[in-house]
């Protein structure tokens, strides 16, 4: 009975939220169409658009990079996916990249991207995002748009409330979404409660090269750890978690998980941890995860398993963690410019709740503590509220700030961007989206700094929005002009993958550090060849490898023969070039794997087993030069037990 | 004449700007290469205005068969070019300071700069020389074959001096900060020579007065 008590709450609730969204502005509105927006879109051939925006590519496992105001893709960088377009994943100096303590995982669910930060502004050095299916953070290089590193994290579980970073990029972020036995064991789900616990993971960043290390690991009690953001100027040092599933509920979270009143944001004082794990503070404990890293003249990455991490509990660490009382299991935690302001999207809540990070910090001065959660203490929910948007809309996210003291919240239910004033609380206007918005971004949203020109939402549902293409569409985005006091919108596009959350950036911040080659003088590969004098072909038993060059518009060799059926043929092949944009592609025929695509001055390696006797031909893929069509070579193969010698020769 | 003497000096020491400064510069231009690729001559040899351009250049050129652009132990020009421009330096400073003791008349100076020029015009017609070889002398079996109107093979030979299409380049050939501050120390050497006779003019008008006192 009491079961059906609850699935009927449930159900009440979705059908007053639905029934809800029908009402006011959720008819089809083509406003855009009365302004100049085109105008404000149109990037004329050959001009560049003036921000960047990195779209994560969600279950693509990528980023994909647009411009904007243009809305036109650039590029898709493969994160945690194989991606057949060049090779990623697939040739073997990135294969590495995707190990993880499961085993090789191609593909992952990509969430949060984050620009690093110095001194609280963009500096447009590198991206980070998550993978959140088998907890991974990954760093992506901005000068070369390549993933450079990916590190596992050990004791989480669907790494959502990450990644997210500290104003001068000392730590990112890998917070667990699900709670899970730490250590992992063999136990009943039903005893979830008190026994699982929520590993919020702090991965430092090398100031010099990015390099991740997993510092140390906060257990939290077992709930769920849904979003976070940093504090920033007087928050600096302190991290804001929001949870839900406070109940630590473990069945038909729908019902069982929306029981409690408030759930929390979790406040974690993470310069106070890190000086208690300074001092020595904290236990290793044995655990297992890879860390890959990609170097950028080896052109090879390496993944290393790791055996320990530090673990601390918040318990042990007096005025380390507080929680504060957030209504209505809340998932977007978002911290505003000035650092001051936290807000709590209760989900299911009316009202949009804010706290205060100067009346948190006296109440923790006071102690005003409403009872704890094992051993964390619970701070009092009226004196740490700066106060409420009272009814903005239904179902709110997540919020972002243009830094002139405004905040836009979108709200999933009833399909719009809403935006309010910091101090006072009051809606000053309201746009629909089409439709059903998850995140929103203003560029530098998660900074001091906001560029707050632009504003784009990224929805869920794109129905009739674009040409129909079956049942399936591309999300789509839709881009907003915020410079004035109403929002604008201006445009729609279509995103690929789920474009779960983006951060963007003012073009001129990166643009001209982006690499347009590869040294072949710095390519320090061990199989490279930078000259047609360096290619040969070598037998190790079984194993053939084959040293190749490749230049507008011929590889060097491009005759070999004595290769045999049973072989392990590695094609190691330099792309000469060394002008931008000159990549050049490798196929061979009955490659079980997939193509290259060599960067100019890179080294690639692909591996073909030939099954069959015959003369097999490979070629270029990228339609490099007017002889594109030339590019291209045999390998002959012959029977397993021929004795016909090695052999390989260009222009005979 | 002391102060011929300096301007003479000067416009000699300028010709060593060559030696840190291009004499001349050629830019290809071309629709994929929106960024044109360049070369810059220097009196040692060539080389490219952005790191990769030679490549690059004589990557693209493979297909209509041109020679590769030459190193500088390839062309006896750039072992000979620096030491006739030290020379000229040498002798241009020397003959400077003699005017300016007045040991000799300001016809050296001009004398430098007529010996500067025909210098000059045969470094041009040399250059010429190779621009025409290096453009018209073709691999026979070059890739693309581009025949003129009347049939005989087109020449990609860039221009001397200005603008030209060739194909789908757009070519522009101009003298470089090296090459103009030669021209500037040239023309300093003429103002020298004509200081050098303003003044002794001055004096030679005077002297007869004196003579009849
Ligand atoms: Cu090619």
């Amino acid at each position: 009975m009491k079961k059906f008590l609850n699935i009927s709450i449930g159900f009440l609730i979705i059908a007053f939220a639905f029934t809800s969204c029908n009402n006011g502005e959720s008819s089809k509105s083509n406003s855009a169409l009365s302004t100049n927006a085109a105008e404000k879109v149109y990037i004329a051939p050959g001009e560049h658009d003036s921000h960047y925006a990195f779209i994560s590519g969600g279950y693509s496992g990528n980023l994909t990079v647009y411009g904007l105001p243009s809305g036109r893709m650039f590029k898709e960088i493969p994160v945690f996916s194989q991606f057949p377009t060049n090779g990623y994943g697939y040739s073997e100096e990135t294969k590495a990249m995707l190990e993880t303590s499961y085993g090789f995982i191609p593909w992952d669910d990509s969430h949060h991207p984050d620009i690093s930060q110095t001194n609280g502004k963009l500096d447009g050095r590198w991206i980070f995002i998550n993978g959140n299916n088998t907890p991974r953070i990954a760093r992506i290089s901005l000068t070369t748009f390549e993933t450079e590193e990916i590190i596992e994290v050990p004791n989480s579980a669907g790494n959502h409330s990450s990644s997210f970073i500290t104003e001068n990029t000392e730590y990112v972020v890998a917070g667990t979404r699900f709670s899970v036995p730490i250590p992992q064991k063999d136990m009943p789900i039903k005893d979830y409660k008190g026994n699982f616990k929520g590993a919020l993971s702090f991965i430092s960043v090398d100031p010099e090269h990015g390099h991740m290390d997993i510092k140390f690991q906060v257990l939290m009690p077992g709930f769920n750890y849904d979003l976070s953001h940093p504090g920033r100027g007087k928050s600096h040092g302190w991290f804001f978690f929001t949870t839900y599933n406070t109940e630590e509920a473990n069945t038909l979270l729908e019902v069982n998980a929306s029981q409690n009143d408030k759930d929390f944001i979790a406040a974690i004082n993470w310069k106070k941890i890190e000086e208690y794990v300074n001092n020595g503070g904290g236990t290793m404990m044995p655990a297992n995860y890879a860390h890959n890293v990609y170097n950028e003249t080896t052109h090879t990455a390496t993944s290393t398993i790791k055996k320990e991490v530090r673990v601390v509990n918040p318990a042990e660490i007096p005025g380390a963690v507080y929680l504060l009382p957030t209504p209505k299991s809340p998932h977007g935690c978002d911290v505003d410019p000035t650092g001051e302001y936290i807000v709590g999207n209760g989900k299911l809540s009316a009202n949009l709740t804010v706290h205060s990070f100067t009346k948190m910090l006296k109440a923790i001065e006071n102690k005003r503590f409403d009872g704890d959660a094992y051993g964390i203490p619970i701070l009092k929910f009226e004196d740490v509220l700066a106060g409420s948007v009272e009814q903005p809309g239904l179902g709110p996210l997540h919020t972002e700030f243009d830094g002139k003291g405004n905040a836009y919240t979108t709200f999933f239910i009833s399909s719009e961007v809403v935006k309010w004033k910091l101090g006072t609380w009051e809606v000053i206007d309201r746009k629909p989206t089409y439709y059903s918005v998850g995140h929103l971004t203003i560029p530098g949203g998660n900074s001091r700094e906001p560029f707050g020109k632009y504003m784009f939402a990224m929805n869920k549902i794109t129905k009739d929005r674009y040409l129909p293409v079956g049942p399936e569409m591309e999300h789509s985005a839709q881009l907003y002009d915020i410079s004035g006091d109403k929002m604008e919108l201006l445009l729609d596009f279509p995103t690929h993958g789920e474009p779960h959350y983006a951060a963007a950036i003012p073009a001129e911040i990166i643009k001209n550090n982006s690499k347009k080659i590869y040294k072949l003088s710095e390519n320090e590969h061990p199989n490279k060849a930078t000259s047609d004098a360096d290619t040969k072909v070598i037998r190790n038993g079984k194993d053939v490898h084959i040293y190749m060059t490749m230049i507008r518009s011929h590889f060097s060799p491009d005759n070999i023969e004595g290769i045999k059926v049973g072989d392990k043929v590695f094609f190691h092949i330099t792309n000469l070039e060394q002008d931008f944009d000159v990549p050049h592609g490798f196929a061979m025929i009955g490659a079980n794997n997939a193509e290259l695509l060599i960067s100019p001055g890179q080294t690639r390696t692909l591996i073909w087993e030939p099954k069959q006797v015959g003369v097999w031909p490979f070629y270029c893929t990228d339609f490099c030069s007017a002889l594109h069509q030339e590019m291209q070579g045999y390998v002959r193969v012959s029977p397993a037990t021929s004795t016909l010698p090695l052999s390989w020769s260009l222009g005979e | 004449m002391k102060k011929a003497g300096i301007i003479m000096i000067i416009g000699s020491l300028l010709l060593l700007g060559l030696f840190k400064f291009p004499l001349w510069n050629i830019m290809l231009g071309a629709p994929q290469y929106p960024d044109p690729l360049g070369m810059n001559i220097y009196i040692e040899g060539i080389k490219g205005v952005q790191e990769f351009d030679l490549q690059n250049i004589d990557g693209l050129n493979h297909y209509i068969g041109m020679k590769t652009i030459p190193k500088a132990e390839e062309m006896w020009e750039f072992s000979l070019f620096p030491k006739v421009i030290i020379g000229m330096v040498i002798l241009g400073v020397i003959i400077g300071l003699l005017g300016y003791f007045e040991k000799v008349s300001y016809k050296y100076f001009l004398g430098w700069f007529l010996l500067m020029s025909v210098l000059g015009v045969l470094g041009m017609y040399d250059f010429n020389n190779w621009l025409i070889d290096y453009g018209s002398n073709l691999d026979p079996h070059a890739i693309i074959k581009v025949t003129n109107s009347d049939g005989t093979p087109m020449s990609y030979k860039p221009p001397l001096l200005g603008f030209q299409k060739l194909l789908n380049f757009d070519v522009t050939s101009l003298p470089h900060t090296g090459g103009y501050l030669m021209f500037l120390g040239m023309l300093l050497t003429l103002v020298a020579f004509w200081l050098g006779r303003k003044v002794s003019l001055k004096q030679l008008n005077n002297t007869p007065n004196k003579a009849l006192n």
